[in-house]
């Protein structure tokens, strides 16, 4: 775990391992989190759920035994607006008579004694009409559609080049954050106060506000507690608790609700990464150049809109992978199915797509009688060349030099020589990047703004609604600040984040935190010193606090255009190859990934331990994702909602792990920074299939890789 | 998070085990619990239906120890796996109870997991009753009626179904000792490398003219296969073996795996358990 870094010695914190400022109180148990607080008065909430995927409610009852009268009980009719304000508000925040799928929220109570809740809310029955639901992509109605058309397709496939077609299928993924979903809220007077635990303080902010038809921004307050975990399943699902503690607050009368959920309510009712079916088309030369890619991307959105077209947006535009690609029709689908809404998850579809991509370029290999490694080789991106959305690529990604290094690391060619095929054991390898930041003129809209503020007590804050959810924005940001300043990092202050008192840094997700959010950091900093013109902050800021803003502002040339689903996807990319050494277990057939080598390009590294702290989990996740976790659906739901069936790796699971970076900055980064959060789960599943492919022979396409398919 | 109504489950603590007998007997749906790992977690989520509840964490000083007594290890009702991974007869002479331990949950399990509470809900995915099998243990009863002693390969009637009545406690585990010079072969097939819940689970013990056999897992009781044992016993090659185990072993498809599967895997571990048992291995 060593770092190739060309990074300048005359920067004092930027690209070094300073101490994780949370970690210490996290490590000892001195941090809060929202189920932690102690809120005298409070009242237990709990979620009533629909137990079918579609149908409608006919009656609720409420069996004799419990002492009704002493509960709140809240439903849609409470609610001014009853819908979950996102892309769309088609989500209800309670089923409006029509029920879209399990574990969907039909009514809430709450009673001061919780014991009492959980009891009365297994008691509370309700009786249905049941419709028949749709389950699985390509039937029903289509959520979400886009299309990507680049260079002379026609042309491409016509004259005689080998055409080589594959179909790959992803399955759903739990986020298992070690802390489960939840809020405690209040009201005082007109407006509502929220604690809890999540990515996004103003999409809640936004989604309470709308729920209730509150006209000021102020009437809604919405801090984060510490945060136990996120990955993108703290990203949109929050909201709906949100909405729901605040509604059974309101109801009783503005006392405090806490709504905090166990492990299985959590589990089945909450975000999964959307299963995926990728069917690829490609030709190329018999020497195996690249002439056309045809991708059909399609993704179960599950029974709402929620994130999904995003999702699907991004991994249409990671489908066809690191290389050039002179023409290519890509489609993209998401589908309206029975399921709870399929949401946020690191990667955000393209770790989906890329999966496909890598797995089929080795099965095209294979046809060509070519190594997979030069195949890639002779396709890989350079600076100038063309993506299919138009973009030039802007800088050299030097991806020979990634994959050499971890070549050589892993000490692929010999060992893999040394193994031979189909003996049980074997690597493979995956090529992949991760555009930075919101798609297109995502980050246009979202107009971000951060603050640093000097204040009397000689300490400059970081205002900012982006969150520490783990993955090191509190250390990362004073260390940006500190060095944008150009003064001791002990000076440096985080303000919790707290709708009002911060501004709107947007959500905490896509990889933007450190590189673009970071960015507007370093200029705010970078502004402030001059405003302090040398004065020591105490000094500048005696008369009242001295404050510096920075906005968005998109880079030079970043045009994109939502319609032809043409011009510049992303600001900046980063780069990667895995490598996975498996072995299968011949008497029971059991999968275990030995080792996992990456070869990263995130630009400036700004904190390598953080850096190789998240690659590494990242890592993981991916190799979770691609041997054992496994959602078990039945009519849409997951059934195995316990960590005891829902199968996470363990430290006893866990491959090694080698992690090295290669630095290219890009200029509108923090300090050069690009996207580290997401791009570690791109590569890990096609590596471990495509070694799983060679240990065993068998043509792996989709994943989990489970020993029972490896046996049969 | 508990989502269970404490004050559903009134509890009892017996300070000796004649107090624990009398209550059992007395009081309706009483639920003992050794270490919890079980009714605990029933607890936390809501699982477990309201009833009385028994620590028998006092009885300890009656029912803690592991000992030998004429020539047989006796386990008492309180000893935890980590009791067993650590007693120096059972490291000596019982290596499959040492393995069945070590793979049980993980160091914060063994540490209050019972092997007594193992055997009790008749799980066929427990891993410690597939050496209790090979080994032929004897279940201890006990009630204010007084002692009878199961074979536990008798102790099991049917899926989650045993012979233990509403007012009996088990005190012990009684183990004769293995043949001098036997093999002995244990392999858990789990979900994950640790804290996994089986898919297959066997233990095996050969002597010079005797085997003994027996599969979690694999049916709705922790089963043996006495075809596959005679057949190995009067020597039929390991072609012949894996077929008669076909015979006796129709597994199930579930959340865990499949069917096809565990049928497999359970073929491929007997090879494996012929192979390293081999007398001439
Ligand atoms: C994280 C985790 C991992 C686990 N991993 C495994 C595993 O790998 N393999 C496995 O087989 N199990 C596993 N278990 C299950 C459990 O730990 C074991 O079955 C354990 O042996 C139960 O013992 P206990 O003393 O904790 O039982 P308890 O929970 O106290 O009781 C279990 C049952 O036994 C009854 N009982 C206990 N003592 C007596 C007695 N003296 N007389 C009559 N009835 C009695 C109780 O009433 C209850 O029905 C795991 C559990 C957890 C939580």
């Amino acid at each position: 775990m060593t770092i190739s870094a060309d990074s300048e010695t005359k920067l004092r914190y930027v690209g070094r391992s300073v101490t994780r400022r949370e970690g210490a109180d996290k490590l000892t148990g001195r941090s809060r989190y929202v189920d932690d607080m102690h809120v005298p008065g409070a009242l237990t909430g709990r979620t009533i759920r629909t137990s079918i995927p579609a149908g409608r409610v006919r009656n609720v009852r409420f069996p004799d035994g419990f002492p009704w009268d002493e509960f709140i009980v809240a439903g849609p009719d409470d609610l001014p607006a009853n819908e979950v304000a996102l892309i769309t508000a088609d989500q209800p925040a309670f089923v409006d008579g029509i029920v879209r799928h399990a574990q969907e929220a039909v009514l809430l109570i709450a009673h001061e004694d919780a014991g009492l809740v959980h009891e009365a809310a297994r008691a509370i029955e309700i009786e249905y009409e049941r419709d028949a639901g749709v389950f699985g992509m390509e039937q029903g109605h289509v959520l979400k559609q886009l299309a990507i058309r680049h260079g002379d397709f026609e042309g491409a496939f016509a004259n005689g080049d080998v055409i080589f077609e594959g179909e790959y299928r992803t399955g759903a993924q739990e986020h298992v954050y070690i802390e489960t979903n939840g809020f405690i809220a209040w009201w005082e007077g007109d407006g509502v106060v929220l604690h809890g635990s999540h990515q996004c303080p103003y999409y809640v902010h936004k989604a309470v506000k709308h729920a209730f038809a509150l006209d000021r921004d102020d009437q809604v307050r919405v801090t984060q507690e510490t945060t136990g975990g996120g990955f993108g399943g703290k990203e949109e699902f929050p909201s709906l608790l949100a909405i729901h503690s605040a509604l059974l607050s309101r109801k009783a009368g503005g006392r405090p609700v806490r709504l905090i959920y166990d492990r299985a309510e959590d589990m089945a009712c909450s975000t999964k990464r959307h299963p995926s079916l990728t069917r690829i088309r490609t030709a190329c030369t018999p020497e195996g150049v690249f002439k056309g890619v045809e991708i059909d991307f399609h993704i179960d959105g599950g029974a709402y809109v929620t994130l999904s077209p995003v999702v699907l947006s991004r991994g249409l535009l990671h489908s066809g992978g690191p290389y050039l690609w002179p023409a290519a029709r890509m489609d993209g689908y998401c589908w309206f199915t029975n399921s709870p809404p399929y949401g946020a998850f690191r990667g955000f579809g393209a770790p989906q797509s890329e999966f496909a991509i890598e797995r089929h370029l080795d099965r095209l290999a294979a046809k060509l009688g070519i190594c997979p490694i030069e195949l890639r080789k002779r396709n890989f991106l350079r600076k100038g060349d063309m993506l299919p959305t138009s973009q030039i690529v802007g800088e050299e990604p030097e991806l020979e030099r990634i994959v050499e290094r971890a070549l050589e690391l892993s000490d692929y060619r010999a060992k893999q020589s040394g193994y031979g095929e189909g003996n049980g054991r074997g690597l493979g390898l995956s090529v992949f990047y991760h555009g930075t930041g919101f798609t297109g003129s995502g980050e246009v809209y979202l107009d971000s703004v951060v603050a640093l503020e000097a204040q009397a007590d000689g300490f400059v804050e970081i205002q900012v609604s982006s969150t520490e959810i783990g993955q090191g924005t509190e250390t990362v940001f004073a260390q940006i600040a500190a060095e944008g300043l150009g003064i001791d990092i002990e000076s440096i202050r985080f303000r919790k984040p707290e709708t009002g008192a911060v501004p709107d840094s947007g959500p905490t997700v896509a990889s933007r935190t450190c590189s673009i959010v970071g960015g507007l950091v370093e200029r705010a900093a970078r502004q402030l010193r001059e405003q302090l013109a040398g004065r020591d902050i105490a000094t500048a800021s005696a008369t009242g606090p001295v404050r510096a803003e920075a906005r968005y502002q998109a880079p030079p040339g970043l045009v994109w255009n939502d319609d032809t689903y043409q011009g510049c996807a992303y600001g900046a990319y980063s780069w990667g190859c895995n490598v996975a050494e498996v072995s299968i277990d011949p008497v029971t057939a059991e999968l275990r990934v030995e080792s996992m080598w990456g070869i990263y390009d995130i630009g400036r590294v700004i904190n390598p331990v953080l850096a190789i702290g998240q690659v590494e989990g990242g890592m993981a996740q991916g190799i979770g994702w691609a041997t054992c976790e496994d959602v078990v659906l039945k009519e849409g739901a997951m059934q195995n909602t316990r960590v005891t069936n829902y199968i996470i790796p363990t430290s006893a699971d866990a491959a090694e792990l080698f992690v090295e970076f290669v630095e290219h900055h890009n200029p509108c980064g923090a300090f050069g920074a690009k996207g580290v959060g997401e791009i570690p789960l791109d590569g890990p599943p096609a590596a471990v299939a495509n070694a799983v492919t060679f240990a065993t022979g068998k043509d792996i396409a989709a994943i989990p890789i489970r020993p029972e398919d490896l046996l049969a | 998070m508990i989502v269970s109504n404490a004050v559903r489950y009134p509890t009892y603590v017996p300070a000796t085990v004649a107090e624990a007998l009398e209550q059992k007997a007395g009081v309706a749906n009483l639920l003992p619990i050794a270490g919890g790992t079980e009714v605990m977690v029933m607890f936390n989520e809501g699982l477990l239906a309201p009833c009385p509840v028994q620590s028998l964490h006092r009885l300890a000083p009656e029912w803690g120890g592991i000992r030998e007594a004429e020539g047989s290890l006796v386990i008492g009702a309180l000893a935890t796996y980590t009791d067993v991974r650590h007693h120096p007869v059972v490291r000596e002479r019982y290596p499959l109870l040492v393995e069945a331990a070590r793979v049980t949950g993980a160091l914060q399990i063994q540490n209050r997991g019972t092997l007594v509470g193992n055997i009790v809900n008749g799980s066929p995915a427990a891993d410690t009753v597939p050496a209790l099998f090979a080994y032929g243990a004897q279940v201890r009863l006990l009630s204010t009626r007084g002692e009878r002693t199961v074979a536990v390969t008798d102790f099991y009637t049917g899926y989650r179904k045993t012979v233990l009545r509403a007012d009996e406690l088990i005190s012990e585990i009684v183990i004769p000792p293995p043949a001098d010079g036997a093999r002995h072969y244990y392999r858990k097939v789990g979900t994950r490398a640790a804290q996994a819940i089986s898919k297959v689970v066997v233990a095996g013990v050969r002597g010079r003219d005797s085997v003994r056999l027996a599969w979690g897992s694999v049916g709705p009781t922790t089963l043996r296969t006495p075809k596959t044992e005679a057949a190995i016993a009067s020597g039929a090659d390991a072609d012949e073996a894996v077929a008669t185990l076909a015979t006796e072993m129709s597994p199930l498809d579930d959340i865990r795996s499949t069917r096809d599967y565990r049928l497999a895997v359970s073929q491929n571990l007997l090879r494996e358990f012929l192979k390293r048992t081999s007398p001439g291995g």
